[in-house]
């Protein structure tokens, strides 16, 4: 058989497509003389803030790697240690990282713009998609930003649900980070433990929402249906089974010191870095620096309940396994006290403009059908203006901003995720350290790329 | 149907009467749901952001953009001019407890702003996005590329001018 000498016209085509399709230009990270010297002191992750007085002297970036003994690798987009479709690009001479970049956007939806195109009740659908490992915090993210614009008063009881629901979702998107973790480190057991345990709480979730995941529950006005019966069953039992876990895995991980060794010293971020990236959550907490909104900024009725907040002191991937595994505990801690707080009463406002009747009075009234109708026909209206309103969602603060122009979908809907923000850690993270370091790097940021390309 | 807390003046200035929040930095301040916001236009902007820098705000939590093409009559303090693009900035200070909004005015015909990169680092990224979806550009950014869209990408998606795009669904029975 004769093979074709050369490669067909069509194959050439097809190659130069690949090509194209393949590449992000200049969102890639380029040679370093085709770099500026102020995006290599960013991607070398330097000092970022720099002291009163100084300016940035291009010639004071310090890198002795001629650029034959260096090689820029990809890591990603499809890989598990990656947590999702993150492209990072790591310039290395040997194993050692010199510069790192995120290339995010594989996961980009449109979300924001999709929410334009949605009613203010039709909203919480679309948002719960964005981190979708912690779906109630966006929801109340944006219901409480909706209130706040409207001038909606929810009802105590419904306040307290979402407490509840947004502590257990804390706990289940912690045990999924200490999970990952542990598969990113090599502790593949703990996969399994954190999945297994994860499965509690969402199967609570089915039972409430219908869902285990984008569950859809939090409505502007209050929660879409009551919590149902024996629920205070149910969530003693995850309490306390959680809590018996968690005593489980400080045998496990916490006092084994192949794991410590991984973590402790990697990836260390100071306070000042931290606070000039934007970083927030346990990535800032884990610096020192006490920041929590539900402390700081209360929302709900965070300022009833007794909690710490977890903060760390060398800023490594140490300290934040350390925050995040006592965060559960914390939660168990917020979740009993709101158990014992529940108050009874509605679950959602008695404020018909945003409440639609109930199912089973559609069949009998006219007019309810009529307002049911004109609900879900128009919407309600919300006064124009804007607000920002910000949760502490497990991955630090998430914030709604939404612009209202009066009429019954938003006129712009941002959120600021946390995932995103964070990401920014990365390059100053990494910097000097091993490949298996940027791993564990990446797996205590906890970017969830949902979140970061919304 | 009916507006759902309707109670805010209806005058367009009735806002920002004369016992408004005292001005920063030669910026009108106004106040609503308790939360501040700081109106400002480019020649004011980045003198105003020092400013809040030194005076204790240690972090920029989010940059995002908003196009205000199809809704042109928004409340504006007076002395604002109102433009096609807003530039907002969510401050937060950790020592003082205390949140701010700044709304900068960008006119549609020259979108361009200071960046705020040597004052808060970690605008990089909430900048790049802003940039990505309208076209907003940050001078002095040290890396504004697209972040979101791929690189060829036509447009700023987040522009109101931007339609959502529909994919014609072809049925295989139906009629060509």
């Amino acid at each position: 058989m004769r093979r074709p000498a050369a490669p067909s016209r069509q194959e050439d085509a097809l190659t130069d497509l690949l090509k194209a399709k393949t590449s992000e230009g200049a969102q890639e990270m380029g040679a370093r003389e085709n770099t500026t010297a102020r995006e290599l002191r960013s991607e070398i992750g330097g000092v970022l803030r720099l002291p009163e007085g100084v300016s940035l002297d291009p010639d004071d970036i310090n890198y002795e790697a001629p650029d034959d003994e260096t090689m820029i690798l990809n890591l990603g987009p499809s890989h598990p240690s990656t947590h999702g479709v993150l492209r990072v690009m790591v310039e290395i001479r040997g194993e050692q990282v010199l510069r790192t970049k995120p290339v995010i956007g594989y996961l980009h939806t449109g979300m924001e713009k999709t929410g334009e195109e949605l009613m203010y009740q039709q909203g919480a659908t679309n948002v719960t998609r964005m981190d979708y490992l912690s779906p109630f915090f966006n929801e109340l993210a944006y219901c409480l930003s909706v209130e706040k614009l409207a001038g909606i008063d929810v009802p105590e009881r419904a306040g307290w649900i979402r407490m509840l629901m947004c502590e257990l979702n804390r706990i289940s998107s912690h045990l999924l980070w200490l999970a990952t973790n542990g598969a990113d480190l090599g502790a593949l057991n703990m996969l399994v433990y954190g999945w297994r345990d994860r499965e509690l709480l969402l199967s609570f979730f089915e039972k409430v929402t219908g869902l285990r995941m984008n569950h859809n529950y939090f409505r502007p006005g209050g929660v879409a249906a009551d919590i149902p019966d024996g629920w205070r069953d149910d969530v003693a039992a995850i309490c306390d089974t959680v809590l018996k876990r968690m005593d489980e895995y400080d045998n496990l991980l916490t006092g084994q010191p192949l794991l410590q060794n991984r973590m402790s010293g990697v990836g260390a971020l100071d306070a000042s870095t931290a606070v000039g990236l934007g970083l927030t959550g346990p990535l800032l907490r884990s610096t020192g620096v006490a920041y929590d909104v539900r402390r700081d900024f209360p929302y709900l009725y965070y300022d009833e309940v007794r909690f710490d907040v977890i903060v760390g002191t060398v800023g490594d991937c140490w300290d934040r396994f350390a925050i995040r595994f006592n965060e559960i505990r914390e939660s168990v801690r917020i979740i009993r006290q709101v158990v014992k707080a529940m108050p009874n009463g509605d679950y959602r406002a008695q404020d018909k403009k945003v409440t639609p009747p109930p199912r089973n009075r559609i069949n009998e009234s006219m007019e309810a059908l009529i307002h049911h109708f004109k609900l879900f026909t128009e919407g309600f209206r919300v006064a124009p203006g804007d607000a920002y309103v910000p949760v502490e969602s497990p991955r630090g603060e998430l914030g709604c901003y939404i612009v209202s122009d009066g009429t019954s979908r938003p006129y712009r809907l941002h959120v600021r995720a946390p995932s995103f923000a964070n990401l920014q850690a990365l390059a100053p993270m990494a910097r000097g350290a091993f490949i298996p370091d940027v791993i564990a790097c990446i797996s205590s940021i906890d970017p969830v790329l949902g979140d970061v390309d919304r | 149907m009916s507006e759902v807390g309707a109670t805010e003046p209806t005058g367009p200035n009735e806002a920002a009467a004369p016992e408004g929040p005292a001005p920063l930095y030669g910026c009108p301040v106004t106040e609503r749901f308790g939360q501040r916001t700081v109106h400002a236009d480019r020649s004011r902007y980045l003198a105003l952001m020092e400013g809040l820098y030194k005076d204790g705000f240690e972090a920029c939590i989010g940059v995002c953009g908003v196009d205000y093409l199809t809704h042109p009559g928004r409340d504006l303090p007076a002395g604002v001019e109102a433009e096609r693009f807003e530039v907002v900035v969510e401050l937060l200070s950790f020592s003082r407890k205390e949140r701010l909004r700044v709304r900068c005015q960008v006119p549609a015909g020259d979108p361009v702003v200071p960046s705020l990169f040597d004052l808060w680092p970690g605008s990089e990224a909430h900048e790049r996005e802003t940039f990505d979806m309208f076209g907003i550009r940050f001078s002095d950014h040290p890396d504004l590329t697209r972040i979101l869209m791929p690189e060829d990408w036509e447009g700023h998606p987040l522009r109101k001018d931007y339609a959502p795009a529909h994919v014609p669904v072809q049925f295989k029975e139906a009629p060509k």
